[in-house]
């Protein structure tokens, strides 16, 4: 009776087993792990991409997955805690065992989770603009480095619009400094006096900009053409431009350049008193491209919001998860050390109507685009440049970093190559 | 009054402005011999141009003398023209309407309303904005009203060509405004300042003598860093001089109003925490969260009545204070009461129940920052002189805090609940056998000190983002105030927080933001170790 039963069972077993190998099959998943904070300070910002990444797993799902197997998200929250990001970044590799994750947007998280993927070996695509000085085999760096954002924007200031005078008003941390860094050393090179430079650091979510806005009104009364290059993060723009405001500061006197407000910061603000201030990125939601519409309409319907706004990080996740996609279906595999070599070169379409590729030094190429403030707030482009920019690791402004150079492709291997002494140092 | 450029309200308001503007008389600089057809020419580079092709046309409109010209010169400006995508026609629209009117450029007649998608909006950049701004202020140097001239001859004064200082000189003859005729004296002296003649400078500069206009200040500048005779370069630097005192004056006048305002966010956000942790000695960290529920409710409020920001605004002030007082009474009744006299306990607690409160905010209301729009009259500025103008929604605030004090004070002076307050706060025990309910009296106490909080986060609605952090950006300096001002003193608070306001803004130039705030708070740690009871300690039994 017994054993009649175990062959029933058998027989059973595998006529289901021949017949559904294939579904047997899918119901194992590539799991890909979001690291983005949904509750702290940051919730603000990183919800959004989390929102984003669902999106693009589900899309490619309904595609038919990767590699034949469905994807399947894990959401961590690090909950805006640096430490904690290092903590939820090892549960997802040791635990989940992710093929990739995609997450971080301050640079002390990403700098948290560094030594983590670097252990693991695991794939990070950190998704926002930053301070560049670093290139790490683990880390695909799909947003901003300066040289895509922060010098094509003081150049149109200078050439286009004659701006002789700059304040570098920044939020006291990591990016603002180094950018700012970088900023003055260019600007000095291009022959800009020290007094015509004032540089002004507050900190994070400063709401009283009385003596600032004031301080730089009268820094802009000299005559000459002033402009603020604003590295100011997240929060502490609200007050500062509605301080701009009040004080009667507008576009055509002093115009305000912008590293870190997009659209998403903006929908927080009444726009009208900020019409023809500027922001320079890599993608805006105005971008005239049927890419971007069908970006956008997925969007708006996955979110079931005809309000929400698309923004520059949004973009690129987009760009990174597709480029890993493709090096994924290209080597055949997720295991991350073929990945990271497959997908150096692999070219993808941008939202800006382009192609952006993986560069050796993992950062990728893109077009950076100025935009002025609209009253609906958004933006309109008023200026871009003329091809696709490639993102430089290491800038050729600071003393120390312009000789390195990043190129992990194999022989060399190296995150930050000496070209002058011909040494690797350090990351390998 | 100055205040911000804001789009015309309506399309009634639209429409008036556009008809005053077209009856305007207006004088461009050479008169085109066909005004209409070089006008259509100029409005044909609009709608096809680029940048460069619309600021020939801008060009174009100014000069042709055209009746409609300084009307589709301002809609462009405001952002107010478009284009009908269908036919091409160039019309006047306000979009805050749908469907949205539209009125012809070229034949003045109202069209049929249509649908916002159909129109294309004729964009312009900050290049062209200047542009603008100087081909209307030529064009505004013959409006009838006194303060536009003046401000026109303002503007065209910043960068004065032969052209346009021989246009301000013909105006000098006829214009009989005090006002204006001073701006264009001024600009005239400024013009002087360039001429050849040593005379004609040295007249210039004893007429410019402590004039505050930042122009005047750079051209004299100017005038000393070039070779210049020594009698005009002594005279050039004593001018100088007096207008640098003054400066140096205004701007002492300037910090002392930014320390003032500063103070006063920072005396309204403690005021209810001088309460609750003053008189009944409960360390609240919950506090900066009902701070961030006031301002959560003037959010809701301005749903609720969107066509009406100002009234809703007033509005907020009982309603936050409802809103935060009950959940006040809730937090009290449901953990404090359970605690006192265990402050460890009562600040982790709280301090969990401010956690709570955020993330329930951010369930509702979604992590994104809500935007509070300022009614017209509290966006702005109030504009004393060339290089002193005061922010009206500070000044506002400045007022607003004073009146929660004066208010709060008279109720805990003169009414009986502040009696049965200040009773049961100086000796508990002695005021229960009088008869007095302690713990009712605890309970609305907390109540009383967190409505105070709800309607200081009315007031930073006004200046800050209100979204879930709005509270912990408050909650530290909030604690400092009460500390340094000294527990359970009210005028302590107030003493306390304006001074702190004004020591950190003297501080901010000199040291920068973030170590003026640094330098703040090592001062009050020595303090406190000098003085552990605060600037006005409690005298008496009750400072036991």
């Amino acid at each position: 009776m017994k054993s009649k039963l175990i062959a029933i069972s058998v027989a059973c077993a595998l006529t289901i087993g021949t017949l559904f190998s294939s579904q047997v099959m899918a119901a194992e998943t590539i799991k890909v792990g979001i690291l983005h904070s949904l509750s702290g300070t940051m919730a603000i910002s990183e919800t959004t991409l989390k929102d984003t990444m669902l999106m693009l797993i589900d899309e490619q799902n309904k595609k038919g997955g990767l590699l034949g197997k469905q994807l399947e998200a894990v959401v961590v929250d690090p909950a805006s805690d640096w430490p904690l990001f290092a903590e939820k970044a090892r549960e997802l590799i040791e635990k989940e065992k992710v093929a990739a994750v995609f997450g971080c947007w301050t640079s002390v998280s990403r700098k948290s989770v560094l030594p983590v993927f670097e252990e693991l070996n695991n794939l990070l695509f950190y998704p926002v603009q930053y301070e560049g000085e670093e290139s790490s085999q683990n880390v695909f760096y799909t947003g901003a480095a300066p040289n895509q954002q922060a010098i094509p924007a003081v150049d149109y200031l200078m050439n286009d619009m004659g701006v002789k005078r700059w304040v570098l008003a920044g939020t006291d941390y990591v990016y603002p400094r180094t950018t700012n860094k970088i900023l003055e050393a260019y600007l000095k090179a291009k022959g800009v006096a020290a007094e015509d430079i004032m540089i002004n650091y507050t900190p994070f979510g400063h709401s009283d900009w009385q003596s600032i806005v004031a301080d730089i009104k009268k820094f802009g009364s000299l005559g000459k053409k002033t402009a603020v290059v604003s590295t100011i993060n997240g929060d502490a723009n609200v007050p500062f431009y509605k301080e701009l405001g009040n004080q009667g500061i507008t576009a055509d006197n002093i115009p305000v350049v912008a590293f870190s407000v997009g659209e998403e910061e903006l929908s927080g603000i009444d726009t009208k008193p900020l019409v023809g201030h500027l922001a320079a990125w890599n993608y805006f939601m105005s971008v005239d491209s049927e890419s971007n519409d069908a970006f956008i309409e997925s969007w708006q319907k996955f979110i079931k919001s005809e309000k929400r706004v698309t923004n520059d990080p949004m973009e690129a996740h987009y760009i990174g998860f597709n480029m890993w996609i493709k090096a994924v279906e290209k080597a055949g595999t997720t295991d991350p050390s073929a990945v990271q070599d497959a997908i150096i070169g692999v070219t993808v379409p941008n939202l800006s109507g382009g192609y952006s590729a993986m560069m050796p030094n993992h950062h990728i190429t893109k077009p950076v685009l100025i935009g002025e403030i609209q009253d609906n707030g958004q933006f309109e482009v008023v200026w871009q440049t003329a091809g696709m920019v490639v993102g430089d690791a290491w800038s050729d402004f600071l003393e120390g970093s312009k000789d390195l150079i990043s190129d992990w492709r194999k022989p060399l291997s190296c995150g930050n190559y000496n070209v002058k002494s011909g040494k690797c140092s350090g990351q390998q | 009054m100055q205040s911000a450029p804001s789009s015309p309200c309506s399309f009634k308001t639209l429409l008036i402005l556009i008809l005053t503007a077209l009856l305007l008389p207006l004088a461009g600089p050479g008169h085109a011999e066909d005004p209409k057809a070089q006008f259509t020419e100029g409005t044909t580079l609009l709608i096809q141009g680029d940048f460069e092709q619309k600021r020939n046309g801008i060009q174009k409109i100014a000069t042709s003398g055209d009746k409609r010209a300084k009307a589709v010169l301002m809609a462009l400006q405001d952002g107010n023209l478009f284009l009908v995508k269908k036919d091409n026609t160039l019309v006047y629209a306000n979009t805050e309407n749908s469907p949205v009117d539209i009125m012809s450029v070229f034949s003045g007649d109202v069209l049929k309303s249509v649908k916002k998608r159909k129109l294309k909006k004729i964009t312009i950049n900050n290049t062209l904005r200047t542009q603008l701004k100087d081909v209307l202020a030529k064009i505004d140097l013959n409006s009838p009203d006194a303060k536009v001239r003046e401000e026109a001859v303002n503007k065209l004064a910043v960068s004065l060509t032969p052209e346009s200082s021989g246009l301000l000189s013909e105006l000098l003859e006829t214009e009989t405004n005090s006002d204006v005729r001073d701006a264009l004296t001024t600009a005239m002296a400024i013009a002087d300042l360039r001429s050849p003649d040593n005379e004609k400078k040295l007249l210039a500069l004893s007429r410019l003598q402590g004039n505050l206009n930042p122009t005047v200040r750079n051209e004299i500048q100017r005038l000393i860093s070039e070779k210049q005779d020594i009698s005009i370069r002594n005279k050039a630097e004593s001018v100088l001089s007096t207008i640098e005192a003054k400066t140096t004056l205004y701007g002492l006048a300037e910090t002392i109003f930014f320390g003032l305002s500063l103070g006063s966010v920072l005396v309204l956000a403690a005021i209810g925490l001088a309460i609750t942790f003053g008189v009944i000695g409960v360390i609240n960290m919950a506090h900066g969260e009902l701070i961030m529920l006031g301002a959560y409710t003037t959010y809701v409020m301005q749903q609720m009545l969107p066509n009406s920001i100002g009234i809703a605004l007033f509005l907020s002030i009982p309603a936050a204070f409802i809103v935060s007082g009950l959940t006040g009474i809730v937090i009290e009744r449901s953990v404090i009461r359970f605690l006192y006299g265990r402050p460890l306990e009562t600040l982790l607690a709280t301090f969990g129940v401010s956690l709570i409160l955020q993330q329930a905010v951010r369930s509702v209301f979604s992590p994104l920052n809500r935007s509070v729009a300022s009614p017209a009259w509290m966006s702005g500025s109030l504009q004393i002189n060339p290089i002193l103008s005061l922010t009206t929604n500070r000044i506002t605030i400045l007022i607003f805090s004073l009146l929660v004090f004066t208010g709060l004070y008279l109720l805990l002076k003169k009414s009986s609940i502040g009696l049965q307050v200040r009773a049961v706060s100086q000796n508990r025990n002695m005021a229960r056998a009088m008869g007095i309910r302690a713990a009712k009296v605890d309970a609305l106490t907390f109540g009383l000190g967190s409505g105070i909080a709800g309607i200081a986060g009315v007031a930073l609605s006004q200046l800050t983002n209100v979204g879930p952090n709005l509270g912990q950006a408050y909650i530290i300096d909030s604690f400092m105030v009460v500390v340094f001002g000294g527990v359970g003193n009210l005028w302590g608070t107030l003493i306390g927080g304006l001074s702190l306001g004004v020591a950190n803004k003297f501080l901010e130039p000199w040291a920068g933001a973030v170590l003026a705030k640094i330098l703040i708070l090592v001062f009050i740690i020595l303090f406190i170790q000098k003085r552990p009871q605060g600037l006005f300690p409690q005298k008496g039994r009750a400072a036991g």
